[in-house]
C-alpha cells in the first residue's frame, strides 16, 4: 500500500495541478479552453472527458509500452486515444446530449489535446500503469481546474449566470448593470487564461522559471 | 517665490524614504513633475541626443490641442438634447453648454481618478517614477463615447485598458496598442447596446441640475454614418454635410467637429508633435478607398463626406498620430497612415455589422506599426550593405 502512495507517485499526481500545470505552465491545450468555457456546464464536462481519456489512455499505453515498435509508437498512441475519445463521445451523447451539442466537434479533437499526446510521449512511455493513472488524472484535473475557473468567470460575466441559473440579481440589472458581450467571445478567453497565468506565475514565483 | 512650488517644497520631507507619507511618493512625484520640469535629466555626455522638452509637456500641448473639440462636443451635447426634445428656439447658449458641461465632466474625472489611481498604485508599487500618458489618454477616452455611456462601465474599461493594454506590457512608452482605443473597444465589444446602434445612447435624455430638457418619449437618433450604413448605404442626405463638418450632428463627445478638430489638429502639426506625415496618409488613404468604393458601386457615399463622417477626422488628428503606437521611421508613417484610412473605408463600406471602422482600422494598424518598421530598417540596412560591399 505504501508503495501505491509513494513520493514519487503522488508528485506525479499533484505536480500537474499546480507547479506543472498542463494549461498554465505548459501552456497546452489552450484552443479547446479558448473554445468550450463560454459556460460552465460545458467546461466541466470537458475537463472531465479529457481527465478520463488522458488516464484510461496512459494505463494502455503504459501497458503496452514494451511492445510498442519505437518507430510506430505515434500511431499507436493515436488509435488508443482515439478509441477512448470514440467511447467517451457516444457516453456524452447517450446521456448529457445537449451538452455534447454544445461541446461539438471540440470533444472529437480531443484527439489532437497536445496534452494527451505530451503525457503519453513523456510520461506512459516511461512509466508503469499505476503512476500513469495517477499522472493522467493529475494533468486532466489540472486542465479541468482551469478551464473551470475560466468557464466560471465568462458565464458569471457573460450572462449572469452559473450552471444556467441567474446568479446575478434582478434589481442590479435594474440599476444599470449589463451582462458583458466580450466575455462571451472567445477572444475574452485568451485573456482570462492569461490572466490565470499571471496569477500563477506571480503566486509560485519560485517553482516556475 | 511661486506658492505652488513652495508647497511642493513643504510636501517632500513627508514622502522622502522613511518619511510618514511615503506610500504617496509616486502621487506627489507626479503632479510636480507635471507642473515643473523636473531638475533631472539626461546626464551630459550621454550618447543619446534628447529634445529639451519633456515627455508631460508633450502630453499637456495634445491635451490643449484636444480643448477647442472638447468644448464643442459639451456644446453639441446640449444642442443634440435640445434639437431632440424640441425645445432649440427657446435654448440659450450658454444653457445648452453647461449641460453639455455636466453631462461630459463625471466622465472626465472617472477615466481620470480610475486611470491615474492604477497607474500611481503601479509606479509605487514597481518603485518607479509615474508615468504621464495618462494624461492624454484619460481626456481621449470620454470624447470617443457616447455621451450616455454609463459611468460604471467606463470606469471597468479604463480599468482593463490600463492594466491589460499599458501596465502589462511596461507602461507607458511601451505599450503596442493605444489605450484609449482599447477602452472603446472594451466597451464596443462588451456592451454594444450602450455603445452603437441607432438606440438612445447618442444624445442626453434627461435634465441635469434643473438644466436641459427631459425628453417624454425615449428620443432614438442614429448618427448620420449609421444611418447611411443602416439604409444599405443609400447615400447620406448631402444637405447635411455643413452640419457634419461644423460637428452638430449626433455622435461621440468628441469626434463630431471637423473645425474643432482641424484647430486641434494644426496646434499639433505647428508644434511639431504630430507627424503631418501620418495625419495626411491617413485621410488620403481613406479618400482613395472611398473614391475606389464608390466607383465600384459598392457604396454613396461620396469621398469626401467619409472623411468628416464619424470618428474618421478624430481618429486621423489625435489617435494614427500617437507617437508611441504608430510607425516611428518616416517613410513607414506613409504605409501606416494609408493602410489605416483604407482599412477604415473598407469595415464601414464593406462590413454591415459595424458602421463605424476607424477604431478597428487603427488598432489593427497599430499592431503591424512594428512590422512596418522593421520592414524599412531592413530595407536600409541591407541597401547599405551593398553600398558599403561594392568597392
Amino acid at each position: 500500500m505504501s508503495k501505491l502512495f509513494s513520493d514519487e507517485n503522488k508528485a506525479a499526481f499533484t505536480s500537474p495541478l499546480n507547479v506543472n500545470n498542463p494549461v498554465a505552465v505548459q501552456v497546452l491545450g489552450i484552443c479547446s479552453a479558448l473554445a468550450v468555457t463560454s459556460q460552465l456546464k460545458p467546461a466541466i464536462v470537458m475537463g472531465l472527458s479529457v481527465t478520463v481519456i488522458t488516464a484510461f489512455s496512459n494505463v494502455i499505453i503504459s501497458l503496452l509500452r514494451k511492445t510498442i515498435p519505437n518507430r510506430i509508437r505515434i500511431i499507436v498512441q493515436l488509435v488508443v486515444v482515439a478509441a477512448l475519445v470514440t467511447i467517451v463521445s457516444q457516453l456524452l451523447k447517450a446521456y448529457v446530449y445537449d451538452v455534447s451539442v454544445q461541446l461539438s466537434v471540440y470533444v472529437g479533437l480531443i484527439i489532437t489535446n497536445c496534452i494527451l499526446m505530451g503525457r503519453l510521449e513523456a510520461f506512459a512511455m516511461q512509466n508503469g500503469p499505476w503512476p500513469s493513472f495517477l499522472d493522467g488524472i493529475g494533468n486532466g484535473l489540472g486542465y479541468a481546474a482551469i478551464l473551470i475557473i475560466v468557464g466560471f468567470v465568462r458565464e458569471l460575466f457573460g450572462f449572469g449566470t452559473l450552471f444556467g441559473y441567474n446568479v446575478i440579481p434582478q434589481f442590479m440589472y435594474e440599476a444599470g448593470y449589463q451582462n458583458n458581450g466580450m466575455m462571451v467571445m472567445p477572444a475574452m478567453s485568451l485573456i482570462i487564461v492569461g490572466c490565470v497565468i499571471w496569477a500563477h506565475r506571480a503566486y509560485n514565483k519560485e517553482e516556475v522559471k | 517665490m511661486n506658492p505652488i512650488k513652495k508647497l511642493f517644497d513643504n510636501i517632500h520631507p513627508y514622502v522622502e524614504e522613511g518619511g510618514k507619507f511615503h506610500a504617496f511618493r509616486s502621487l506627489v512625484d507626479g503632479f510636480e513633475t507635471f507642473a515643473f520640469v523636473p531638475n533631472t535629466t539626461s546626464r551630459v555626455g550621454c550618447v543619446n541626443i534628447h529634445d529639451a522638452i519633456d515627455s508631460k509637456r508633450i502630453m499637456s500641448f495634445v491635451v490643449i490641442a484636444l480643448i477647442p473639440a472638447l468644448l464643442f462636443g459639451m456644446y453639441n451635447v446640449g444642442y443634440q438634447n435640445a434639437l431632440a426634445t424640441g425645445h432649440l428656439a427657446d435654448a440659450t447658449f450658454w444653457g445648452m453648454f453647461w449641460y453639455g458641461f455636466l453631462a461630459v465632466l463625471p466622465k472626465i474625472i472617472v477615466s481620470y481618478v480610475v486611470g491615474l489611481g492604477i497607474e500611481f498604485v503601479v509606479a509605487q508599487w514597481k518603485n518607479e517614477e509615474i508615468q504621464e500618458g495618462f494624461l492624454v489618454s484619460g481626456i481621449l477616452i470620454p470624447m470617443i463615447v457616447p455621451v450616455t455611456c454609463p459611468l460604471w462601465m467606463l470606469a471597468l474599461a479604463v480599468a482593463f485598458s490600463v492594466i491589460l493594454a499599458k501596465e502589462i506590457f511596461g507602461g507607458t512608452g511601451m505599450n503596442i496598442f493605444n489605450p484609449a482605443l482599447i477602452t472603446r473597444a472594451f466597451l464596443f465589444f462588451s456592451y454594444p447596446s450602450a455603445m452603437t446602434g441607432d438606440a438612445t445612447v447618442w444624445v442626453a435624455q434627461d435634465t441635469i441640475f434643473g438644466l436641459g430638457y427631459k425628453a417624454t418619449d425615449a428620443y432614438t437618433a442614429a448618427t448620420p454614418l449609421g444611418e447611411a450604413a443602416q439604409a444599405g448605404f443609400s447615400g447620406f442626405d448631402p444637405s447635411q454635410i455643413q452640419d457634419a463638418i461644423v460637428g452638430l450632428i449626433p455622435g461621440c463627445i468628441g469626434e463630431t467637429s471637423v473645425i474643432a478638430i482641424a484647430l486641434g489638429g494644426l496646434l499639433l502639426l505647428w508644434t511639431g508633435v504630430a507627424s503631418w506625415k501620418t495625419m495626411l496618409s491617413v485621410f488620403v488613404g481613406g479618400a482613395a478607398t472611398g473614391y475606389l468604393m464608390q466607383a465600384l458601386g459598392l457604396t454613396q457615399i461620396e469621398w469626401y463626406e467619409h472623411l468628416v463622417l464619424g470618428g474618421f477626422a478624430f481618429g486621423a488628428v489625435f489617435m494614427a498620430t500617437d507617437p508611441v503606437t504608430s510607425c516611428r521611421t518616416e517613410s513607414g508613417k506613409y504605409v501606416y497612415g494609408l493602410l489605416i484610412g483604407f482599412i477604415a473605408v473598407l469595415v464601414r463600406v464593406l462590413n454591415p455589422g459595424y458602421p463605424e471602422g476607424m477604431m478597428l482600422a487603427i488598432l489593427l494598424m497599430n499592431l503591424f506599426a512594428s512590422l512596418i518598421d522593421y520592414c524599412f530598417v531592413q530595407s536600409n540596412i541591407n541597401m547599405r550593405a551593398k553600398r558599403a560591399t561594392i568597392k
